[in-house]
């Protein structure tokens, strides 16, 4: 199939993706933004094209959300030891990294522009799914289990919204699917592969700020349903723990506001308009705290969570 | 490069910089622009930092959401950041009202950007706010200095040069935050280095300044604060806000003439009085050329006479529309660095005597090596 008719980057042949994503960049529409990639770096290409197989490709003839560019740092020095510069605009939010990381780097730097850029859209630090038009938000701090308890849920007939932000507009409208590969980090990635073995998983990266990091690739039809969003329903806290017993307790709504609230990234920056937001989403929401350890009690009280069976 | 090649460059540059101007003398022209023309000069404007201001301006007019998806989301963003810095900025101005409160009173003088938003000029709407600067009168300083640090607020930590470089030579002191919010405090006792050729009287400027109602506060007097403004851009030297600068230069003047019929024949005059001609000969000299700016003729020609010779004038009238615009997101930006690198070597050769600056860049450049040296240890075991 020729460039001009892929609809999807997975319909560029290998070698069309590599070349576009040097030159010109791959245009690729994820939930409500358009983003531009380009990247001058072996061995991006081949994962990038398997991650994001099913997201829609763009024309350049429009305004893009970001510009993101990655691309290997000249140097005199032997392959382990170069380096990738990230770039957004033209501009460097952090120091090169190892051009092994290049994967992770990009996709990091993904975060750091929607953080950053984003502010219309109230964006809390959480995983969210959705199961018959509604969304369930799971917001958590780092190492509570969040992108591994995602990833399996996206597997398990749950859609993929986001494994790191819980997006919305604060005049309402529910929450915005933002399917994105999920990064795995160390232990999970077995957890995952063993869980789900239909899931692509991206090699694994070594060495990062967060070790080994490996990328799931959104299910097809998240990706599918990326314009279609979905009011919150249910809140969960989950806190991964190691050896513990599923527990499932009803929070206080006063309780789940605060951490929830406490859990934006622009709270604070919104003001206003990010309170009346949070106050309708906990009102219009049922809130737990889940602790686990076994994935398939976890996703098991999930199904329960569903049909409205749980506490 | 071959001469094509630079006919092309050149021909970029002029367009970007047409872009750029269209833009802010009138946000509703972005409407016309072709998806990728409008792809590239929303970049621009956020790279000059003035994206929050075009965004104000479409919004006032009912016309954000004419765009097509993503353009909306954009602009609010950068209306609702703007907004929000300006929330900080009042915020803290709150705090150092609260916290001098019960102090001795000080005259307590604000500058740019928070003046900007007190004064509420045309500026103001949609800027993104920065640090909160304060001019006091030098034997206050120490006084409201250890007001604000008794009330939480704590210097940066620097080192024993820069501690010097301070207290001795420069007119501000180090920066200071309160460790619950993130606004730097900067104290000035005035609005230029001492060691510098400019000096202007710190009491002339205290002389004129206008309360605002409501606070214990005052701003400069119109004139001054555009006199401040150019002698920002022009003496500071850090260009990289510098299109968004003379966008406040020009805003000024433009608003402040049309609301005094006396603005511009007593502006020359009080420049003079100042000793700020030069940079006030370079704020109304680009702030015409580059923006448009309206400034009567026989202002333009009585500041003539504080124009450099000829070949700093011919070389300036290169290198500053090059360091003030930004450049193209995509493309080298060797010239640019060049012009601003200029500038800012420029910028310390008016602050210092000769002696003085090389005894400060000895300095500076001994301590850059000496972290290089650190930083890069681990890296090599």
């Amino acid at each position: 199939m020729s460039a001009q008719q892929a609809a999807t980057v997975g319909e560029l042949n290998p070698e069309q993706l590599a070349s576009r994503l040097a030159r010109e960049g791959v245009g690729v529409r994820i939930g409500p933004l358009d983003v531009l990639f380009r990247v001058r770096a072996d061995g991006i290409a081949p994962p990038f094209r398997q991650l994001y197989a099913q997201h829609p490709l763009l024309s350049h003839d429009r305004v893009f959300s970001g510009h993101l560019d990655l691309r290997e740092v000249w140097q005199w020095r032997p392959r382990p030891h170069r380096k990738v510069r990230f770039t957004v605009d033209g501009q460097q939010p952090h120091e090169n990294m190892p051009a092994a990381q290049g994967l992770a780097v990009l996709e990091w730097g993904l975060n750091l522009v929607i953080a950053l850029r984003f502010q219309s859209f109230l964006m809390l630090h959480a995983a969210v799914l959705e199961r018959q038009g509604a969304a369930v938000v799971m917001p958590a701090q780092p190492g509570q289990g969040k992108t591994t308890l995602c990833a399996a849920l996206a597997h398990r007939g749950w859609r993929l919204f986001s494994d790191e932000f819980g997006m919305m507009r604060t005049a309402g409208g529910g929450f915005l699917p933002l399917p994105r590969p999920m990064p795995l980090k160390n232990a999970s990635i077995a957890v995952i592969r063993q869980f789900a073995p239909e899931a692509w998983i991206g090699p694994e990266i070594a060495g990062t700020l967060k070790g080994t990091v490996a990328h799931v690739r959104p299910p097809a039809g998240s990706v599918a349903g990326a314009q279609t969003p979905a009011p919150a329903r249910w809140i969960v806290f989950p806190r991964w723990q190691a050896g513990a017993a599923l527990r499932v307790r009803e929070v206080a709504k006063g309780e789940a506001f605060m951490r929830t609230a406490a859990n934006a990234f622009n709270y604070e920056l919104l003001g206003e308009s990010a309170y009346v937001a949070v106050r309708d989403i906990i009102t219009a929401s049922r809130c737990f705290e889940l602790v686990y350890s076994d994935l398939d009690s976890a996703v098991a009280a999930f199904e329960r969570l569903a049909n409205d069976d749980l506490g | 490069m071959t001469s094509a090649e630079r006919a092309r460059i050149a021909a970029e540059e002029a367009r970007i910089r047409q872009c750029l101007c269209n833009a802010v003398a009138d946000p509703a022209w972005l409407l016309e622009l072709a998806p990728r023309d409008l792809d590239v000069t929303l970049r621009l404007l956020r790279r000059a930092r003035v994206l929050g201001r075009v965004a104000w301006r479409l919004r006032e007019r009912g016309m954000i959401t004419a765009f097509a998806h993503p353009v909306p989301d954009i602009l609010n963003s950068a209306l609702i950041a703007a907004e929000a810095r300006a929330r900080v900025g009042l915020w803290e101005l709150d705090r150092v009202a609260w916290a001098l409160a019960n102090e001795a009173p000080a005259p307590l003088v604000v500058l740019k950007g928070c003046a900007y938003l007190l004064c509420g000029t045309p500026n103001a709407a949609g800027r993104l706010f920065s640090d909160l600067d304060l001019l006091v009168p030098r034997d206050r300083l120490e006084f409201v200095e250890s007001a604000l640090l008794r009330k939480g607020w704590q210097a940066a930590s620097l080192e024993a040069y820069d501690v010097k470089y301070y207290r001795e030579w420069a007119h501000e002191l180090p920066a200071m935050t309160h460790p619950e919010r993130e606004v730097e405090v900067d104290l000035h006792h005035n609005i230029v280095m001492p060691t510098g050729r400019l000096k202007p009287p710190a009491d002339l400027l205290l002389s004129r300044t206008r309360a605002v109602p409501g606070t214990p506060f005052s701003v400069l007097d119109p004139i001054d604060m555009t006199l401040h403004a150019m002698t920002h851009l022009f003496n500071g030297g850090e260009m990289d806000s510098g299109f968004r600068e003379l966008l406040d230069i020009a805003d000024l003047l433009a608003h402040f003439s049309a609301q005094d019929a006396g603005f511009w024949s007593a502006f020359w005059p009080r420049a003079e009085a100042l000793g700020l001609v030069r940079p006030a000969f370079y704020g109304l000299r680009y702030a015409n050329r580059c923006l448009g700016a309206p400034i009567p003729l026989e202002v333009l020609a009585a500041s003539a006479a504080a124009a450099p010779p000829l070949p700093i004038r011919s070389l300036m009238d290169e290198i500053v529309p090059r360091a003030l615009f930004p450049s193209h997101p995509d493309r080298s930006r060797l010239g640019q660095r060049v012009a601003r690198s200029l500038i800012y070597a420029r910028s310390h050769w008016v602050r210092m005597p000769p002696l003085m600056l090389a005894s400060h860049f000895v300095h500076k450049v001994t301590a850059r090596y000496l972290r290089r040296g650190e930083v890069d240890k681990p890296e090599a075991a």
